[in-house]
């Protein structure tokens, strides 16, 4: 028997069975599409149909179109692809870094996050690929292919080359580590389909999943490699992401503290995104019995360790443009803070630095309406980060006859609802037809973490249980 | 041609009961055909007497593959095939290869590993499973002993799975056609005659 801590709230609440979890669970792929849903799709619809119309006209016409000039010749683009490449990382934060960690609060929320981390890629990924100008040929100019202009090859020392086979190995590990851990899940869809269409859709997707000892054994087996893999893939992608700023000698980029502030940086927003989608996700699918307040209350306090880490990187790196005595580089970071972008970067103070520090507070880090609202704060803080780093030092170059501003066109701010688009069909399509909770794992953790477990050690000792937790309630049998 | 397969199923309630249940059922000499649970049971498989499972091994061999061929790849490419002056860095330069080095070992050990899972555990899209009981991806855990493999009578082993907690022990047997798993049979029996059980609706 597993000893379950006295002051961990159960992680299934609500007196559940284990046949209630399917139920509850499979009710949303099961059942016809409810409004809300419709109404979200055609909404996301809309964004990617607007977005993509602009986006269409920018491959037609070239990337002239975005405002970037001779001095800012890098600003939305890239901005928006390190930020949802950051948003991804919360997904394979929670599945693998946490699996290792034994932290079983995860099992409630790693599909839903494990899926967000996939769509944030691929949303990611239009970015680099759209700001090659002629994607159609961008195979050849990152790819190590075979081909007729006398076998050049990439260039293996570029951090920009890296960032590719990053960003894809990235993505397949973590499709693949999502697609395993969906195959049961599919085969008790499959099981409980009641016509040919669904079940024939189920078992093709469950890859004829029965659920036998053996396979588990070698399953088990193989999410926990899965994990001990993508646990350094995650450090590794955003590392190598702050490498395409910190390889440079721009100043205010080169800097050696970018890979571990990155890293921070794209758990913080990371998970204010997962807690920004599994509030309306819980909300509307009634799962609260699932992802209970105890699971929101530790992704705040990741928020708060991971939000102060960033505080901590923005001060030293402050101090370390003092430090050097490199003026360039003081310059640099003086520029941000009181030059032509200081909105900015007191934008990005405020949402990322100060807002967070308000879950140090009991009552706001566990109130639903608290966690959304900062939840989406910190991601406009983060977008906010990369658009400081990447344009505030770009925009004053090393000639001051050269200095210029960034002024953003229609065909930024489109291009980037565009992705937005995708980002919400994707995960509506996703919250209709998968399962968003995972249910095996949820099942597997039900014995020693449900509202009965608690409730009978609370009779047997009730003087071991804190004070506010000794209240009874009746739905719990 | 294959033969008529009957089975004795024992359904077990409580992942705790199966557990003793698994051991007492082996003690009194009885050989399980496999288990089947909605989720992963841990000690199982140590109940069962299966052996470890050696994915790891697969994942090592295959990401020690990935590691070769991106060193060999790189080292080819940029230092031999077509050397290039880049910032004035040697055409081999270690350090710089590390990164996709790295990606591709994590590529090839977690592709390597999850297509040896699939072939081993014969997973595949087209695979129609032969299920005994639809209640085994949901909330129960089944036991499926091959009568043809013990030299006990039904009976008896009737009473042994009764004796170690079964809720319900019945008995299914897999006809002829049946019990070929052939998907294309499997996709006709399934449009022409519709979807006959469903877990969704207790039995």
């Amino acid at each position: 028997m597993q000893v379950v801590s006295d002051v961990r709230e159960p992680l299934v609440t609500g007196g559940k069975s284990v046949k209630d979890i399917t139920e509850d669970i499979c009710r949303q792929v099961e059942g016809p599409p409810t409004m809300s849903w419709l109404a979200g799709l055609a909404f996301s619809l809309f964004l990617l149909a607007a977005g993509g119309y602009f986006l269409g006209d920018l491959l037609w016409n070239g990337i002239g179109r975005w405002g970037l000039n001779k001095t800012v010749q890098w600003a939305w683009d890239i901005t928006n692809f390190v930020w949802w490449v950051g948003i991804g990382h919360a997904g394979t934060l929670i599945s693998a870094v946490l699996l290792l960690f034994r932290q079983k609060w995860r099992t409630s929320i790693n599909r839903a996050a494990e899926a967000m981390t996939i769509f944030a890629v691929i949303c990611a990924a239009v970015w680099p690929i759209v700001h090659m100008g002629r994607p159609w040929l961008g195979a050849y100019w990152v790819l190590p292919l075979p081909n007729p202009f006398g076998s050049l090859w990439p260039n293996f020392n570029s951090p920009l080359l890296w960032d590719v086979f990053a960003i894809s190995t990235y993505f397949s590990v973590s499709l693949v580590f999502w697609y395993i851990g969906l195959i049961p899940d599919f085969g008790t869809i499959r099981d409980r389909a009641t016509n040919a269409v669904s079940r024939f859709a189920y078992g093709i997707l469950s890859f004829g999943w029965d659920g036998s000892a053996k396979t588990w054994m070698h399953y088990e087996s193989v999410s926990l490699i899965l994990a001990g893999l993508a646990t350094p893939l995650v450090l590794s992608v955003h590392t190598i992401v702050s490498f395409d700023f910190a390889t440079s000698v721009i100043p205010g980029w080169h800097t050696t503290i970018f890979p571990p502030y990155f890293v921070a940086g794209a758990i913080f927003s990371g998970f204010a995104m997962v807690l920004t989608l599994m509030l309306v996700t819980r909300h509307l699918y009634r799962l609260e019995d699932y992802i209970t307040m105890e699971h929101i209350e530790m992704m705040n306090i990741i928020i708060i360790v991971t939000g102060s880490i960033v505080g901590i990187a923005y001060t030293t790196e402050f101090f370390m443009a003092w430090y050097s005595g490199v003026q360039y580089e003081q310059y640099a970071f003086i520029n941000r803070a009181t030059g032509p972008y200081w909105w900015a970067y007191w934008s990005m103070m405020t949402c990322n630095v100060v807002s967070p520090q308000l879950f140090w507070i009991k009552k706001i880090r566990t109130s639903i309406y608290g966690t959304f609202i900062l939840s989406i704060v910190v991601n406009i803080g983060m977008w906010f980060e990369r658009f400081v780093i990447i344009v505030t030092s770009l925009h004053r170059d090393y000639l001051p006859s050269s200095w210029a501003m960034f002024y953003p066109t229609i065909h930024d701010v489109m291009c980037y609802v565009f992705t937005f688009g995708l980002f919400f069909t994707l995960f509506l399509l996703f919250a209709k037809f998968f399962p968003v909770i995972n249910m095996a794992e949820v099942k597997s953790v039900w014995k020693d973490s449900n509202s009965g477990v608690y409730r009978a050690r609370r009779t047997i000792s009730n003087d071991d249980v804190p004070q506010d937790h000794r209240k009874t309630d009746a739905s719990m049998i | 041609m294959k033969k008529n397969k009957h089975f004795l199923v024992g359904v077990f309630g409580d992942q705790d009961e199966l557990l003793h249940g698994v051991e007492d059922i082996r003690a009194k000499g009885v050989k399980i055909h496999e288990v089947f649970t909605p989720y992963p049971v841990h000690h199982l498989e140590d109940a069962l007497g299966y052996k470890r499972s050696r994915m790891p091994v697969a994942a090592f061999l295959f990401g020690a593959t990935g590691t070769t061929c991106a060193i060999s790849m790189q080292t080819l490419m940029s230092g031999v095939d077509w050397p290039m002056i880049i910032g004035g860095k040697p055409f081999i330069s270690l350090p710089d290869f590390v990164p996709i080095t790295f990606e591709m070992t994590v590529l090839f050990a977690a592709f390597g590993m999850v297509g040896t899972f699939m072939v081993t555990q014969n997973l595949k899209p087209h695979k129609a499973p032969r299920l005994f009981d639809l209640r085994g991806t949901d909330d129960k855990m089944i036991m499926a002993i091959d009568l043809a493999k013990n030299n006990l009578s039904e009976e008896e082993i009737s009473k042994i799975l009764k004796d170690a907690h079964a809720e319900e022990v019945y008995r299914k047997d897999f006809a002829d056609a049946k019990n070929e798993r052939n998907f294309f049979k499997y996709l006709q029996d399934l449009f022409i005659n519709g979807v006959t059980e469903s877990g969704r609706f207790p039995r």
